[in-house]
């Protein structure tokens, strides 16, 4: 295996690209080198993304931030104004792992790493993060749930990484919230998620939405269906009892050690219903 | 072909030599003698191994050793000053909150990155923080209250 750090987004895109054998995107590691001592991937090439300039940074951008593609989520938590901004996007890369896996773990290692219950996920993809891929071809920007395919497997073309994720302004009166279901409190994977983002106008109603669920299909799901069900209300119980039926109704979980196809459904719905009352309450600026 | 690293640990400039797939935790304790520094689970579940890189506290079992030209690490070795204990250590053995030890250097590592960072935390706060810290003998409540010992030391 060879070690490359390279200290410019052309250069890791030429060493992937020209690489005849598994060429892998080194951030912070928490799953590679996982995978890695687990004997699951044997790659030929590790591109160290950390001496390129920018994928460091979280720097302010037309009103968001865009947040470079080796940003560990404990510095993401400890950004003043991104977790101001986007604190159920914040909350959510805060649920992973330990201090210590904080530490190196990245949001856009989260969501290359293709999991299907990526905790940081499911709100970056409701309040609308894209990500700029670098790749052989130039850049292009691409809306994060097209990104995961299933797991483990993204829509990245060989010699292709996302060097940052832009997280556009947030319109007035809007909230983000994300939950997720584990068996106890802290260093699990979860059973089920959901991340949402709502937007109210001067009255209270709600003018836009946006739901994604984690761990209840092989990706993160948008689900149109259920940001409907908020649309135009106030975000009233038959509202919010609506947005859980479309989340359940929605959900293609399988069964297994954690949960099962029946528990996930209906747990997605209720995580769905709390995660909105919370998302409401940060739109109204409570 | 190995990679030629150069680093500082604990206050002290160190070269290495390591291949490109060995973790620091693996140059920690195999290439430079500082077997403080444990593995438990190589896999970022236990924090055994806890070390910080320019001051973050992360595993050394989830780093490469090549990762770390340039940086900054910091073991357990280098938390006593000389003969003199840390306030973490020194209640640690007050407290008696360890038994078998093998956690022990994890742990020192983990809350001393913690009370830099926030001197007075809750005890909420601790065990979040120590959440990544698995001791499997003690019950962690003596580990909690050390730490709060040794918080309110530090304050003074």
């Amino acid at each position: 295996m060879r070690y490359e750090a390279p200290t410019t987004v052309e250069a890791a895109v030429s060493l992937l690209s020209a690489e005849a054998g598994l060429a892998k995107v080194l951030s912070g590691g928490t799953d590679l080198l996982v995978q890695m001592r687990m004997g699951m991937m044997e790659p030929d090439l590790i591109v160290d993304t950390k001496r390129i300039p920018g994928f460091g940074d979280i720097v302010e951008e037309n009103g968001g931030y865009r947040v470079g593609g080796a940003v560990p989520s404990a510095e993401l938590n400890e950004h003043a104004g991104f977790t101001a901004m986007y604190p159920g996007v914040a909350e959510g890369a805060d649920l992973i792992g330990s201090t210590q896996v904080q530490g190196r773990a990245t949001i856009t290692g989260n969501l290359c790493n293709a999991g299907p219950a990526a905790d940081s996920v499911p709100c970056a993809v409701a309040v609308g993060c894209v990500a700029r891929i670098a790749g052989p071809n130039g850049k292009r920007d691409v809306a994060i749930e097209d990104i995961p395919q299933a797991p483990g497997k993204t829509s990245l073309e060989k010699g292709e990484l996302v060097e940052s994720l832009f997280f556009p302004a947030k319109p007035a009166n809007t909230g983000d919230a994300y939950l997720r279901f584990i068996p106890r409190t802290e260093m699990d994977i979860a059973v089920a998620g959901c991340g949402i983002s709502i937007t109210l106008d001067d009255t209270g109603t709600c003018t836009a939405a946006k739901v994604a669920i984690g761990a209840v299909a092989i990706k993160v799901l948008v689900v149109d269906e259920a940001a409907q069900a908020l649309i135009g209300t106030k975000v009233d119980e038959a509202a919010l009892d609506a947005l859980a039926s479309a989340c359940s109704a929605a959900a293609k979980p399988i069964t297994d050690k954690r949960g099962t196809v029946e528990f996930r459904k209906e747990v997605v719905g209720v995580l769905a219903k709390r995660a909105a009352k919370i998302a409401l309450d940060r739109a109204k600026g409570a | 072909m190995g990679i030629h690293v150069s680093t500082k640990i604990n206050g002290d400039d160190v070269e290495f030599v390591c291949d490109a797939e060995e973790t620091l935790l693996d140059v920690l304790r195999d290439r430079l003698n500082l077997t403080g520094a444990k593995e438990g689970c190589a896999t970022g579940d236990c924090g055994a191994c806890s070390v910080t890189i320019d001051g973050r506290l992360t595993c050394s079992c989830l780093t490469l050793g090549a990762e770390v030209e340039g940086r900054e690490i910091g073991t357990v070795e280098g938390v006593a000053k000389g003969n003199e204990l840390h306030p973490i250590q020194q209640k640690i053995l007050d407290n008696a909150a360890l038994q078998c030890g093998v956690c022990t250097p994890g742990i020192v590592v983990a809350a001393k990155a913690l009370l830099e960072k926030k001197p007075d935390p809750s005890e909420e706060e601790i065990r979040y923080w120590m959440a990544g810290n698995l001791c499997r003998c003690t019950g962690y409540d003596k580990i909690i209250r050390a730490i709060q010992d040794a918080a309110a030391e530090m304050r003074g």
